[in-house]
């Protein structure tokens, strides 16, 4: 009688299990780097930020590696893996498809030419994130449109039309690039699309947070909606949804979630969509586990890319070169699953 | 209450239904009849607030819920989570259901005999089932009118029964009135008070079940011969297309 008869793991552990599992990445990558840092010194470096004490036992050099450099590193790769992740699982419940995020329907692509254009323009800090949301907010706003015919969106054609804008863009930022000093904009504007949080400092990390903190916060109150959403926007109607208002909340808090990550660290593609399956796998499809679940599972992914991002090679890799080469062969592995248990619905 | 009058609704920007006029006390179960295309789903969506009408009057008095086709769900959502958004008018935006809302759900799945597959995902669960869990999620709502489009479509004969017995029981015992489409007349024949028929070529007739649920206006419906069958002298009927396609 039973087909599915698998019990989930109670959210109620999972949860707090995350977090250590966290916490102890966090305070393993510190170590982890050129410069050799025992456990010890780290734990006693941070616990003096706390506790202020008298007798320091290491010395400066390992004080500053662990404060201005990794740290603040760190945290990025949290809040961005955090975000990421989240905004993916929003867009792939409010889209019903499994195989959206911010990348893949051009929102990362608008978002990227908005920073590249202000690197051009020689803006930075605020106002790189300004023009970077404006653009990425307008890309998803032509993808909808594209991807909507008589009020349906088209689960195919969302993809299609976020393939057309990222293209759109790619070729848009081609042409800043032309125009770009070849001298000093250009190697800058090159470096920062790869993706890399190498010299992150702790205005970018308050960037990230006073971006990323509300966004997810807002996506998090709408977890009922989006399971609701979720169900095909004429049903969600129908249900009693407002279905216009959770549609452009959710849109509006992704997108300030790519454009924060675009403005400080550049294109980091693919986490927001791999981790929402993972956190499906672990608690359901209910989104008021999956969202903090999914959001806990980037922070620690992105964690552990960063190390082996700093650690593999002599020179370090751009992180979202990692994330993609993750990425693509696991969104081919989701594609065919889906294929073959026929879950694609054209409507 | 049901009250529709001259209704015409267009979707897409293409007219598709005009001229529609029927009445359905509380309790009623009306039965909506007619051939692909005709405008059959235009109505219901038009019933439940979705669709606008172009003229006339379309109103339902109290809440309705709205059964849709039945199809997969996009994510391996239990049945709980599906009929638990049945209450979204009850829950608010930055809400998520609580104590009161489980228990009304789980008092709708009970009703329907299928509480036991609470924790079960829904995409795994057989057609018949789904379609419970469906009306449970329309019903979590605490609907006043509840409006199905062909709840029986892929439904084998013993789940129709199931589903058509349930549609009698909500209408009889809970007060609830009943809107559904179908292409088998005798799920009019068996619970429907009102029947409406959407003629895509004549005018729609629409009214008790015993004055319009006729062989010949089933015939002019469907333009194929149509006849009924009595059993038990005449307390039982049924109605049959008869092909005529010159087989044995």
């Amino acid at each position: 009688m039973s087909v599915d008869s698998r019990r989930r793991p109670p959210s109620a552990f999972l949860m707090p299990a995350l977090v250590v599992l966290l916490v102890g990445t966090m305070i393993y990558s510190v170590t982890v780097g050129r410069y050799d840092l025992r456990l010890l010194d780290v734990l006693s470096i941070l616990w003096d930020n706390l506790a202020p004490g008298a007798n320091k036992s290491w010395d400066a050099i390992a004080e500053t590696v662990v404060e201005q450099v990794r740290l603040p590193r760190i945290l990025a790769a949290v809040l961005i893996g955090f975000g990421l992740a989240i905004s993916g699982a929003a867009l792939q419940g409010l889209f019903r498809n499994p195989l959206v995020d911010p990348g893949i329907i051009g929102v990362t692509a608008g978002a990227g030419f908005g920073g590249t254009l202000a690197i051009l323009l020689g803006i930075d800090g605020y106002g790189l994130l300004g023009i970077a949301f404006a653009f990425g907010i307008a890309s998803v706003a032509v993808v909808k449109f594209l991807a909507s015919v008589g009020g349906r969106t088209s689960m195919l054609t969302l993809v299609l039309a976020g393939v057309v804008i990222s293209a759109f863009f790619s070729a848009a930022i081609s042409i800043a690039k032309l125009l770009a000093d070849p001298f000093q904009k250009l190697p800058a504007i090159t470096y920062w699309l790869m993706g890399s949080i190498a010299s992150t400092n702790y205005g970018d990390v308050l960037l990230l947070a006073v971006v990323i903190v509300p966004a997810a916060t807002l996506i998090y109150l709408l977890r009922y909606q989006i399971n609701i959403m979720s169900l095909g926007e004429e049903r969600a109607s129908a249900l009693g949804t407002p279905i216009a208002t959770v549609r452009w909340a959710i849109l509006l808090a992704t997108a300030l979630i790519s454009a924060g990550v675009v403005a400080t660290s550049g294109i980091i593609g693919w986490v927001g969509l791999v981790m929402p399956h993972v956190a499906r796998a672990l608690v359901g499809a209910d989104h008021g586990r999956v969202l903090p679940v999914t959001g806990l599972i980037g922070a620690i992914y992105l964690l552990a890319v960063d190390n082996i991002a700093r650690t593999a090679t002599t020179a370090e890799i751009p992180l979202g070169i990692i994330t993609a080469l993750i990425g693509v062969p696991v969104f081919a592995v989701i594609l065919r699953r889906i294929q073959t248990h026929g879950g694609w619905r054209s409507d | 209450m049901i009250e529709i009058a001259d209704l015409a609704v267009s979707r897409g920007g293409r007219p598709v239904l005009a001229d529609c006029t029927i009445s359905v006390p509380d309790g009623g179960i009306l039965a909506v009849l007619g051939a692909n295309g005709v405008g059959k789903t235009t109505l219901l969506l038009a019933l439940i607030g979705v669709l606008r009408p172009d003229a006339g009057r379309c109103m339902v008095e109290g809440r309705s819920g709205y059964v849709p086709q039945l199809h997969d769900v996009a994510f391996s959502y239990t049945v709980l989570d599906i009929a638990l958004m049945g209450r979204a008018r009850h829950v608010g935006l930055f809400g998520a259901p609580r104590r009161r809302d489980y228990e009304v759900v789980h008092g709708f799945l009970a009703l329907m005999g299928i509480d036991h597959l609470a924790e079960r995902t829904f995409n795994t669960l057989s057609g018949g089932q789904r379609q419970l869990v469906m009306i449970a999620q329309a019903l979590a709502g605490e609907c006043d009118v509840l409006i199905l489009d062909e709840p029986c479509a892929t439904l084998d004969y013993k789940n129709q029964l199931v589903v058509i017995e349930l549609l009698h029981r909500l209408s009889r015992e809970h007060g609830i009135t009943v809107v559904f489409t179908t292409h088998a007349p005798q799920h009019a024949v068996e619970i429907a008070s009102h029947v409406l028929l959407l003629n895509g070529a004549g005018p729609h007739r629409g009214g008790p079940t015993g004055e319009i649920l006729t062989a010949d206006n089933l015939t002019a419906l469907y333009d194929v011969p149509i006849a009924r069958a009595d059993f038990a002298g005449g307390a039982r009927y049924t109605f049959a297309p008869l092909y005529g396609t010159g087989a044995p």
